[in-house]
């Protein structure tokens, strides 16, 4: 009995987004930034999307496509200080941002991908980031309650996949990819090669095809994920 | 401020990074201390991107682009690295397995408030891992100039901008002394060579106590 095949172009996968969705995107910086399905998310246009993701990419990069193109509504995100177009929008309120702790916004996502609704920390007590949570005791300990994070849709970058949609990532571009693909109601992955089944060996799959609803193989790596010329 | 007081400061915060520890370095002054931390000294490193045990910095031609540290650096593995996903690292942080969290700041206060994320109406790119590695690690120490660039204190009785933890650092070290953070308030232990008490008192905007000994200089 062999395993689904999840093999999609990248249009049809992408096609399903639509305005107003919340979207997912791994990746830290340039390493696991799903780059040729936000390009595609570009070509096809949906608007008014809350983009979740750890940060904005820098200029002319992924998330600033998006941004640059008018997509995005909310942004949720650790960091975007290397994004002067987001920075921007941020400042110019053309777009909501909602900063979140980065542990806490991995866990958040974590906690979704695992059927919960949420967990109590005491990170942030006492600062801004208490503003409008509930606060909590847990064994006569003030905590606050920080709730699940879940989406609509997780684009995710892998480096390689085989049909089902096992994944396996590269280095330091694992990150948010697997806990977003474990987060969201349709999980889309990019994977820089479609591997045959049997090739990744049980033991190196970092994320099951479970979590997977459709695997697009990269024919090419656009140069935007090669190493940033600074 | 001379490039050598910058480099005494740097080299007195290596000092405390000592073998067997699992260590956290901001981006900016804290990763610059590495250079002077011992190549023998058994160190495990920890960026918030997911690895423990990160490298060296790559040359560009020997960059790979899969590979970054927090601050967006190239870096390499070295024998036993781990590469993990952002939950399992901010894990290791939340759970106290980070000995010493070294971070930059814009002002710290005498109780061991810290604010090094945000100026309201200038400059607010996020908190990023801040809050966690400022609140959980096992010692926090901070690591900054001793005065802003207009020479304004940075060490206060309070701090007036937006706190990313209250009441955690430890130890802060500048270019002109280093401070504990104790039980009895800020205390000093050590003073930048060429430094002296008044100039000191001058341009720092708390009360501290100072031992009755004399002062080891750095």
């Amino acid at each position: 009995m062999p395993l689904p095949d999840k093999r999609s172009s990248i249009g049809e996968a992408i096609s399903a987004i639509g305005d107003g969705a919340s979207v997912m995107l791994g990746g830290f910086g340039v390493p696991g930034t799903p780059f040729c399905l936000i390009r595609e998310l570009v070509r096809q246009g949906p608007r008014n999307l809350t983009v979740i993701k750890n940060d904005a990419n820098e200029a002319r990069m992924g998330v600033d496509w998006l941004l640059e193109n008018g997509q995005v509504a909310k942004l949720v995100t650790s960091h975007i200080g290397l994004n002067p177009t987001a920075m921007r929008l941020m400042n110019e309120a053309a777009i909501e941002v909602e900063f979140v702790p980065q542990g806490i916004l991995a866990e958040r996502i974590r906690v979704a991908g695992a059927g919960m609704m949420g967990f109590v920390s005491d990170i942030g007590l006492g600062t801004a980031v208490e503003e409008g949570k509930q606060r909590v005791s847990v064994d006569g300990k003030p905590g606050l309650l920080e709730t699940a994070l879940r989406a609509d849709f997780a684009l995710v970058h892998a480096n390689k996949a085989d049909a089902f949609g096992n994944l396996y990532f590269s280095a330091a571009a694992r990150n948010f990819n697997p806990l977003m693909a474990m987060a969201a109601s349709r999980t889309i992955v990019e994977a820089e090669a479609i591997v045959p089944f049997g090739t990744l060996a049980p033991e190196n799959v970092h994320l099951s095809g479970a979590f997977v609803d459709a695997v697009v193989e990269l024919n090419e790596l656009p140069e935007v994920y090669g190493v940033v010329q600074r | 401020m001379s490039s050598n007081a910058k480099a005494r400061m740097l080299k007195r915060a290596a000092a405390d990074i000592l073998s067997g520890m699992t260590v956290n370095l901001g981006i900016g002054l804290p990763t610059e201390v590495l250079q002077y931390v011992s190549p023998s000294t058994a160190v495990c490193l920890h960026s918030e991107n997911g690895i423990a045990g990160v490298g060296q910095v790559s040359a560009p031609e020997k960059a790979d682009r899969n590979l970054i540290d927090a601050g967006g650096a190239y870096v390499s593995i070295i024998p036993g690295t781990a590469f993990f996903d952002s939950a399992v690292s901010f894990a290791i942080v939340r759970s106290g397995r980070l000995d010493l969290s070294l971070l930059g700041a814009f002002q710290v206060a005498s109780n061991g408030d810290l604010a090094n994320w945000k100026i309201p109406g200038k400059f607010s790119p996020g908190m990023g891992g801040a809050i966690e590695l400022a609140q959980k690690a096992r010692r926090v120490g901070v690591i900054m100039m001793h005065t802003d660039s207009k020479g304004n204190p940075k060490i206060l009785s309070q701090c007036s901008l937006p706190l990313t933890a209250k009441g955690h650092v430890n130890r802060i070290y500048t270019d002109m002394a280093v401070f504990d953070i104790t039980a009895e308030g800020l205390c000093l232990r050590e003073i930048a060579d060429g430094t002296s008490l008044a100039e000191l008192e001058a341009l720092t905007s708390a009360t501290f106590r100072v031992p009755n000994q004399d002062l080891p200089r750095f």
